[in-house]
């Protein structure tokens, strides 16, 4: 009796991870591993597509869409910063000055959530249109030449993925800084610290789990984004998702879109362990503990 | 007829025709591949062509009027009226009167890509789709349905009515030789569409496009068929007859273009931008911009470019599996009556197959009253619904793609339009 019950303890946790972990295998890793398969694929759509160990279909992703590649990365790091910039003081408000409203608070930054995506950004046309309601009067009063224009620019596209991935950012900030016990501040303050030293060496620093969360958890998304391009994009914004979107469901190229897929995969993990290291997890405790 | 529209039907057919992606094919074949993913490492074709019986010669002599046609076309490209409250289609009423084949009419088709992914797990299976026509448009689509053997080869025999007066465009087309496969429903043109209080100028060529005042203000379509096509076009050069040399000359001049543009769009995008006033100059299909004259944007001009426009052509065609053959044949030739086809063109506004038509509807205006009279006069002047011979001279047709080609175009065109 108590042997089995020992051996139900001990088998317990893996049972309770199963079915979460069943989950993943078959609907993460299977397809994954299928993609990968087709990424090293020949042929075309009519004719089947056949294992030839194609690592060329790499190469050329890289060749034809570098751009594409780069511009992603750069748009992901720009919004990222934006996000940041924007939401500490946000979070950093709703934590210390929310009071008994936080959970309102917080509300209304998850609201937005509540519209579809593609018409939160469709939505930013309308009000951004070249003779719409913000646009329209400002060229009217003579303050921008008529032929000014947000749509269809790197900014548009920017402010876009900035808006819709905001939130991402104050989540992960306001749980860091909740944690925060105020009585700490007060002892910085009791040990002579001003308020900004007080932030610098105790605050900030608490927060830095949340601020490592928040960045991850924005610039995965951001760079592989395909709406904010799509919608509010010119001619010189694609992202490498829209890219990816277009090879796979328009120009049929399976193997191709998996090759741009696992270059994008590979290029984000890359990135990722680099950001790590360098503002790692256990070096943020450390940094906490001090 | 009596016109009762209580919603512009041409303007929402307009919005719900997204002409743009119906040129490229096949798209749901991806979806298709995906369940042979899991099966083994390669991915099966789509082709049912190399293991396909070919047609048997007696195909035709062994078919028999079944009494029923089951239809499938896209949303408002049918004459249609209000009858108690019921929509009827007076020219499908006339054919059931007078041939006794009762037709199953479903607007099923919202873009070619979503509408074949649907058929083709049948079609490879090699099952009836449920459809004995179908209309689809050329310069990829319906060449793919081709190329796969999909298509039932017609009996011209019994086309003595398209064999009279179907117009010279209508029959032969390069895409598909002889009409073996597929007669048009309705065509239409690629051309420029332009705001004159916008450009305060003319637009007589696509070099036009060039000019830095317009930086900008420009869209073309995004897919990577029209925008290769017209530049072509602009370079000279014959779409349907161009050379991989050629494509790569239109690749260099399209990325000249680009920074003029504003956006790539659908044609829906194009309505928008147009209607909007954010693009000043956009690609546009014909047929849309008669629809944005009728709903609110009568400025806008359509022009064919000095140096031509595209020619597309919607097609009626019969889905292998097919379970009343010999119905549809008869309903494709009935609609190249001259009657029929004024009743289909004073509805759906496109380009008729069939000359004849604008005799009767100009019999018809001469005979109207009022605000039908001014509709119907408007529709037989217009250049977008009848092109003249020399507009028509001025256009080209797509490059028809083998497989192997579509990757090279592909290649080359796809990083431009996605840029």
């Amino acid at each position: 009796m108590s042997a089995s019950g020992g051996r139900a303890r001990r088998v317990a946790p893996y049972l309770v991870g199963l079915p979460g972990g069943l989950w993943l295998a078959i609907f993460f890793v299977v397809p994954l591993l299928v993609m990968f398969s087709l990424s090293l694929q020949s042929g075309n759509v009519e004719a089947g597509f056949r294992f030839t160990w194609e690592w060329s279909n790499y190469a050329r992703a890289w060749e034809l869409y570098s751009t594409q590649f780069l511009r992603s990365g750069t748009y992901a790091v720009i919004v990222t910063a934006l996000c940041l910039l924007l939401a500490y003081p946000m979070a950093y408000w709703i934590a210390f000055y929310g009071g008994a409203r936080k959970s309102t608070y917080l509300f209304l930054v998850l609201l937005p959530f509540f519209v579809s995506f593609v018409i939160r950004t469709a939505s930013w046309k309308f009000i951004l249109n070249d003779q719409g309601f913000v646009l329209g009067p400002l060229k009217e009063a003579g303050l921008l030449p008529q032929d000014f224009h947000l749509l269809a620019t790197t900014t548009a596209v920017i402010g876009g993925l900035t808006y819709n991935y905001l939130p991402f950012m104050v989540l992960p900030l306001y749980v860091a800084l909740e944690r925060v016990d105020p009585s700490l501040v007060e002892a910085a303050h009791d040990l002579f610290a001003g308020r900004a030293e007080a932030f610098r060496r105790v605050v900030f620093p608490l927060s830095l789990p949340g601020v490592f969360a928040g960045v991850l958890i924005t610039f995965v998304p951001v760079a592989s984004d395909f709406v904010n391009s799509g919608i509010l994009g010119g001619t010189q914004t694609t992202m490498i998702g829209n890219v990816i979107q277009t090879v796979y469901l328009n120009s049929n190229n399976y193997p191709l879109a998996s090759a741009m897929s696992f270059l994008l995969m590979a290029a984000l993990l890359v990135g990722i362990f680099a950001y790590a290291r360098v503002l790692g997890t256990e070096q943020v405790m450390e940094v906490a503990q001090r | 007829m009596t016109r009762n529209r209580p919603l512009d039907p041409a303007w929402l057919r307009g919005m719900t025709m997204p002409r743009i992606s119906r040129r490229d094919a096949l798209r749901g074949a991806g979806l298709l591949g995906a369940s042979a993913f899991l099966a083994a490492c390669g991915v099966e074709g789509t082709s049912g062509g190399d293991d396909e019986a070919p047609q048997a010669s007696g195909f035709w002599a062994s078919q028999t009027k079944a009494g029923r046609l089951d239809f499938a076309n896209w949303p408002l490209y049918m004459d249609q009226e209000k009858q108690g409250g019921k929509t009827v289609y007076p020219s499908l009423q006339e054919f059931t009167k007078e041939t006794g084949i009762k037709v199953n009419y479903k607007e099923v088709i919202e873009d070619n890509d979503s509408f074949l992914g649907k058929i083709n797990p049948s079609l490879q299976a090699g099952q009836a789709t449920g459809w004995d026509l179908i209309v689809i448009t050329n310069g990829g689509p319906l060449e793919k349905l081709i190329r796969q053997n999909f298509l039932i080869e017609l009996d011209h025999s019994k086309l003595p009515t398209f064999a009279k007066n179907a117009a010279p465009s209508a029959k032969n087309p390069t895409y598909d030789p002889g009409n073996k496969f597929s007669l048009p429903w309705q065509s239409g043109l690629v051309g420029l569409a332009y705001n004159p209080k916008l450009t305060k100028r003319e637009i007589t060529s696509w070099q036009d496009l060039k000019d830095p005042a317009f930086k900008g203000k420009i869209t073309m379509f995004g897919d990577d068929t029209d925008f290769p096509t017209s530049v072509m076009i602009m370079l000279g050069i014959d779409p349907a007859k161009s050379t991989e040399e050629d494509w790569k000359r239109a690749a260099e001049e399209a990325e000249k273009l680009r920074p003029q543009l504003r956006e790539f769009v659908d044609n829906s995008g194009m309505v928008d931008a147009m209607s909007s006033g954010n693009a000043w100059i956009s690609q546009a299909y014909s047929g849309d911009v008669y629809q944005l004259n009728n709903s609110g944007s009568p400025d806008i001009k359509f022009v064919i470019p000095k140096e031509g426009a595209t020619y597309w052509t919607d097609n009626m065609a019969i889905p292998k599996g097919a379970k009343h053959p010999l119905d549809a044949i008869t309903y494709m030739d009935y609609v190249y009556r001259p009657e029929v086809a004024a009743m289909l063109t004073e509805y759906i506004a496109y380009i008729t197959p069939v000359p004849a038509a604008k005799e009767l509807l100009q019999a018809d205006a001469a005979k109207a009253e009022g605000e039908d009279k001014a509709y119907l006069d408007d529709l037989v002047t217009n250049p977008l619904v009848f092109p003249t011979e020399a507009d028509l001279a001025n256009t080209k047709r797509y490059r028809t793609l083998t497989v192997e080609e579509e990757q090279v175009w592909d290649g080359i065109f796809q990083p431009i339009v996605q840029s």
